[in-house]
């Protein structure tokens, strides 16, 4: 079939600077507003719940979503479900866990939780390095992916897109700080729901409206097998582990969780949750319908001819049934959220270099608001270059593999400290450190040993660790770790009695904020 | 004062009840589903109706139950916890 993917798209491109001229837009009113850290970091802490569910939704729907689990259920049908599945059922452990008490005990990032209890150096150091990692490799995810992908859907280079995602996504961070990146979130938010619904009502329209009798339509063509678990998952504890890190790792994304600090307090941190897990589960029910219909309308051969991670299923059915203009609004609206996905990103490892490692690490937390800034905005730069730098260095590494890997970090080095911190009076500066270095070390090495960095990249004949994601070992390994050298090591009068008011705070919030 | 901090602990407890208990909840759901399709693929092929399988239908629904669980934790937050807060507030 004849399709314009791969060669310059002027509707794409016209949709594409629409929606730039419009959140730059945001970007210059944000900018006159963001003068001390509090706006750059935590937009001031006026976020409304809703705002922050959008903006939520907005962080977490990245391109990988959207357009890799589509493009997974219409190559191979029911697999996609088990990904979607695991990245919602993050977002209540997040809820019941962790969002209320975040909100009470910091001020911009997950380590000042920690670093309440406990004493500041090690705890940043530890903190922010966990952070970086996480970061770091989700980054890579990214633009990897933003490049493959504008390099299909405008026809210019891999390196040209990703060069262009970094600059674009370092004017908004740069000048509009946690201000714009929340509100280009959610006008990417808006977009990818209306377009995504869009796409799926011209779907459903072809069967009567029922989901059914799409499936039905995917099952006679090929095979009952598409509605079935398929060869995704073919070792049990694989699943398992995979499983473990998508709903861990969310409640450890420091990009998700700064997002807490946004709004004005604990009931609307809880209520943004409620939002975001509604949205986030609408559109992942509706990625299903698009998938099916990819493979019935498209057809998987099609799909893989274009590209043969099967990603570019979504925009092709909407080449499909609405022409070049829904191709170009489709393509642009995986764009703009790329570019909102990497400003969340870049926004949080500058919080970690800046915030945690330079002011309260460097500088005892002696510095003015004008060095915070100043420093804050140096370490969004340094970021940015080096998302570029990553970026081209590892074109063309699977991109979903990246993201679980990141996860993996996330629910290893962070989700286990943040979590005994705000709940385990027994719980020693050694403790936490040593989970979350040990959460990183683990993880990082695993993953080298893996199949898939020892079998498929290195070309090695077996991989020394068994699965391909290493979250079933490593979270356990971090919390023991947490708990051990807690109970070994002596207990710390200041940390024993920090924990009254960490209780007290986890509830009532800080005093006179 | 020592006795607003026994409420506060009290009130503290019972949070951490529900939300251990929730979040046990939306791990048996969501492992019980993985350890289906992981050890027993056949049984989810089944077809319950035409297009639908038993295992697109328990998807769909730890989905929707991962949802539902979050919509109970704020409804009895909202409910229960912001009130006894805001009498130890005063």
């Amino acid at each position: 079939m004849g399709t314009q993917i791969g060669e310059p798209n002027l509707i794409a491109m016209s949709f594409f600077f629409v929606f730039i001229a419009i959140t730059l837009g945001i970007t210059y009113w944000a900018a006159r507003r963001t003068r001390t850290t509090e706006q750059f970091y935590a937009a001031g802490r006026t976020i409304s719940a809703g705002q922050n569910g959008f903006a939520l939704a907005g962080d977490y729907m990245s391109a990988a979503s959207f357009l890799g689990i589509a493009g997974l259920v219409s190559t191979s049908g029911f697999d996609g479900l088990i990904y979607s599945t695991g990245w919602l059922v993050g977002w209540p452990i997040v809820l019941f866990l962790i969002a209320e008490p975040l909100r009470n005990l910091g001020r911009y990032t997950f380590s000042d939780v920690v670093a309440l209890r406990f004493r500041q150096t090690p705890i940043r150091i530890a903190a922010a390095l966990g952070t970086l990692a996480t970061v770091v490799f989700y980054l890579i995810a990214q633009m990897v992916g933003a490049g493959g992908l504008i390099r299909l859907l405008f026809g210019i280079s891999y390196e040209t897109a990703v060069i262009l995602v970094g600059v674009a996504m370092l004017a908004y961070v740069l000048f509009g700080g946690m201000i714009a990146t929340t509100w280009v979130q959610i006008v990417k938010a808006v977009l990818l729901l209306a377009g995504a619904s869009l796409l799926a009502l011209l779907v459903l329209a072809r069967f009567h409206m029922n989901p059914l009798e799409l499936f039905a339509a995917a099952a006679e063509r090929y095979g009952d097998g598409v509605l079935a678990p398929g060869k995704l998952v073919s070792n049990p504890w694989d699943a398992i582990s995979l499983g473990m890190a998508l709903m861990f790792g969310t409640a450890g994304l420091p990009h998700i969780l700064m997002r807490f600090y946004t709004v004005p307090d604990a009931r609307a941190a809880r209520t943004s949750v409620f939002y975001a897990t509604g949205l986030i589960g609408f559109f992942y029910l509706m990625t299903f319908v698009l998938g099916f219909g990819a493979m019935v309308l498209v057809g998987p051969d099609a799909i893989r001819a274009v590209d043969p991670g099967g990603n570019m299923a979504a925009p092709l059915l909407a080449e499909l049934l609405g022409g070049t203009p829904f191709l170009g609004f489709i393509s642009a609206v995986a764009f703009a959220t790329i570019l909102a996905v990497v400003a969340g990103l870049t926004l949080s490892g500058a919080a970690a270099l800046s915030h945690d490692l330079w002011v309260s690490v460097m500088r005892k937390g002696h510095a003015d608001a004008r060095e915070q800034l100043f420093v804050a905005r140096v370490s969004t730069v340094a970021l940015g270059l080096l998302a570029i730098v990553l970026g081209i260095t590892f074109k063309g590494q699977n991109v979903a593999f990246m993201v679980s890997l990141a996860f993996a970090i996330a629910a290893s080095a962070n989700f286990p400290a943040l979590l005994l911190s705000i709940f385990w009076d027994r719980c020693t500066t050694a403790g936490v450190v040593a989970s979350m270095a040990v959460g990183t070390i683990s993880t990082l090495l695993l993953i080298w040993l893996s199949p898939t960095i020892q079998v498929d990249i290195l070309k090695a004949d077996s991989a020394w660790f068994p699965l391909k994601n290493p979250a079933l070992v490593t979270i356990p390994l971090s919390f023991v770790t947490a708990i051990v050298v807690s109970l070994l090591s002596s207990a710390e009068s200041e940390t024993a009695a920090r924990f009254a008011e960490v209780e007290r705070r986890t509830h009532l919030g800080p005093v006179g904020e | 004062m020592s006795d607003s901090s026994a409420k506060l602990r009290d009130l503290s407890a019972r949070r951490f009840r529900l939300a251990l208990v929730l979040t046990l909840a939306v791990m048996a759901v969501y492992f019980g589903f993985i350890a289906l399709v992981a050890f027993d693929k056949p049984l989810l092929a089944t077809p319950v109706a035409p297009g639908l399988s038993l295992g697109i239908l328990l998807g769909a629904l730890v989905i929707v139950l991962a949802w539902l669980s979050t919509w109970f934790y704020v409804r009895w937050m909202n409910r229960n916890y912001d009130d006894a807060l805001a009498r130890l507030r005063e």
